[in-house]
């Protein structure tokens, strides 16, 4: 026999007083902590893919587009540029590095990126087999890519032209076969959900000598080489300064340079805002459970007057029925507590499925982080309140007036 | 042991109470009689230290529980009266055993389990330890209330109007067991009760 058991008892006795309460109390919390866990998962996710990158350079068009499509891979990219052009500011002194994208298909959604050895170490790839590509149509595959489509070491496959696409229609299909020479060890950068091929694949696989293109160029112009393009640049600066000086050399061409910090910003910004919202919208819920939990203990404690009066003349103090009512209510809350991060998990499970089949985003980090810790406090204060005025009426029963009127 | 003295109570708007003075020695028993009004609960009250009296003193085993603090007051209650109400009640989410256990609990006078279950094998009702007092039928939670009562010894007993609601068989048996069980544990047992049926049963008595 102790407090907590008869708690607990008093609680299970009867459960439909305060399931309202702790569905509330659980949705509220549910709601917060899956806010919590999304906004530090995504932004970390983002932070590690940035990494070090400053600016890219692609087409014209929105740059907010620009940095979603060639640094997380989640949207299609804006065009491509020139290489020509494009020389001409990769080569200017405050660029320290540029790493070069071409791409245009997908095998299973997984896109097929033409780059170099400088993008798979940029994020600290290691490989986890073989070796990385070096000729055109070698590919080494990220460690997601190799699990979902189970491709092995010298397995092939043909791409299909399109972004995330499977592509329904037997034209879009290219029909050069691509060899896995390598698979990436896991990163945790997007490079887990890519296929990296050279450069000079991504152009050979749209080379359609064939077509229109360039007979209808005129006769004199030489392009014995036909003109090079690139999806885009990553670009890591060398000084301060240099996104002026840079932007303005695109400013006659078709290329852009996005700022990758304020795109960002402006993103999380966004994101932040509609997370805000929903954070609101579950504050005003724990609210309401609060007055719920304060309203089922009043209830429970009026009705209990009897018992309450009784466990006095068997011995119980004020302090005991105060502590056994104030007990109830962490009682309520904690498993409310426990019941809310429950569904925030079942939650992000979802969600994480979800990206995963739309942008190859998986969110799986489950672990209780310490701004849940700070939760379950204001939890428990939310319970401590809620109890506070019962458990003070409890401590004020005249148990000879009571005993006698029952 | 129980010994009163010059015992008066007033209600702050309401009657005033002076009751006789009261001896009641381990293993006695006695009957205070009295019409409704005379004050009888309130006398009752008094002695189990629910209320304080206005005037007066009440020492069970050398203790004056008047000049006990709230605090104090409870436990001495709770370790050395025992209180049989007109109507058993219980804590309704815990079994009729977790009841009994309740007693030495609250009041860190630690009596066994065992002890408990003797008593209600001696009620006849130690079958119904584990189920919850609303499943019993009323003379049975009136037996499990007296088991309540005794079990952890008691100094005093105290029953109010425990036979009014019952037939003459039923009362007579609820009588029975409250003597048989005062006596196992050599508790003062004092009953107050119109019920003037128990009048010829009881040697000791006095009228309010």
């Amino acid at each position: 026999m102790n407090l907590l058991k008869i708690s607990w008892s008093n609680i299970k006795h009867k459960p439909l007083n305060t399931l309202l309460s702790i569905v509330l109390l659980s949705f509220g919390i549910g709601i917060i902590s899956m806010m919590l866990l999304l906004k530090t998962q995504i932004s970390e996710k983002f932070d590690r893919n940035i990494k070090d990158i400053d600016f890219v350079l692609a087409a014209k068009g929105s740059p907010l587009q620009s940095m979603l499509a060639n640094i997380y891979h989640v949207d299609v990219p804006t065009g491509n540029i020139k290489v020509s052009e494009a020389r001409r500011i990769i080569k200017n002194p405050m660029v320290a590095e540029a790493i070069p994208l071409a791409y245009g298909d997908n095998y299973e959604k997984f896109r097929i990126v033409g780059t170099n050895e400088k993008y798979p170490n940029h994020y600290g790839c290691t490989l986890a087999d073989g070796k990385l590509f070096s000729a055109p149509f070698e590919v080494t595959i990220g460690a997601d890519v190799a699990r979902e489509t189970g491709l092995k070491l010298g397995g092939t496959f043909t791409s299909v032209h399109g972004y995330d696409n499977a592509a329904e229609d037997a034209d879009a299909h290219h029909h050069q076969v691509f060899t896995v020479v390598g698979i990436f060890a896991r990163s945790n950068s997007v490079i887990d959900n890519l296929i990296l091929t050279p450069v000079e694949t991504t152009w050979m696989v749209h080379e359609h000598p064939e077509e229109p293109i360039a007979d209808s160029l005129s006769s004199d112009t030489t392009h014995a080489e036909p003109e090079r393009e690139m999806t885009a640049y990553l670009i890591k600066k060398r000084n301060k300064g240099a996104f002026g000086m840079l932007s303005k050399q695109t400013e006659d061409t078709t290329m852009q340079l996005a700022n990758v910090a304020v795109e960002n910003s402006r993103l999380m910004n966004n994101f932040g805002l509609g997370l805000s919202t929903i954070t609101a919208i579950a504050v005003v819920i724990m609210v309401i459970s609060f007055i719920s939990i304060f309203i089922s203990l009043f209830n429970s404690m009026r009705e209990r007057r009897y018992e309450l009066a009784l466990m006095r003349t068997m011995g119980g103090t004020r302090a005991t029925l105060f502590t056994l009512i104030i007990q109830e209510g962490l009682l309520l809350v904690a498993l409310g507590y426990v019941i809310g991060l429950l569904l925030s998990r079942a939650g992000l499970l979802v969600l994480s499925h979800f990206m995963k089949e739309s942008f190859h985003y998986g969110l799986d980090n489950l672990a209780v982080s310490a701004q849940e810790l700070a939760l379950l406090g204001l939890t428990l204060l939310v319970g401590l309140l809620a109890s506070a005025i019962p458990a003070w009426q409890a401590l004020k029963i005249d148990i000879s007036k009571t005993l006698t009127n029952a | 042991m129980i010994d009163v003295r010059g015992l008066t109570f007033q209600y702050p708007s309401g009657p005033g109470f002076t009751f006789p003075d009261i001896a009641c020695a381990p293993g006695e028993h006695l009957l205070v009689l009295g019409q409704s009004g005379k004050g009888k609960t309130t006398l009752l009250h008094l002695l189990a230290g629910m209320i304080r009296p206005t005037a007066g003193s009440i020492r069970i085993q050398n203790t004056d529980i008047t000049q006990l603090d709230n605090r104090a007051l409870d436990k001495f209650r709770g370790q050395h009266i025992g209180i049989i109400f007109q109507t058993a009640h219980f804590v309704d989410s815990i079994s009729v055993i977790d009841n009994l256990m309740l007693s030495p609990f609250l009041s860190g006078k630690k009596t066994p389990q065992s002890e408990a279950l003797q008593v209600l094998d001696r009620l006849n009702v130690a079958h119904k330890a584990g189920q919850k007092p609303a499943s019993l039928s009323v003379g049975e939670q009136q037996r499990c209330a007296i088991a309540r009562a005794v079990f952890h010894k008691p100094t005093v007993i105290l029953a109010d109007e425990p036979t009014s609601a019952l037939d003459d068989k039923n009362a007579e048996q609820v009588i029975d067991m409250l003597e048989e069980q005062a006596r196992q544990t050599g508790a003062a047992l004092i009953i107050v009760t119109h019920d003037k049926r128990l009048k010829d049963r009881f040697q000791k008595q006095i009228t309010l």
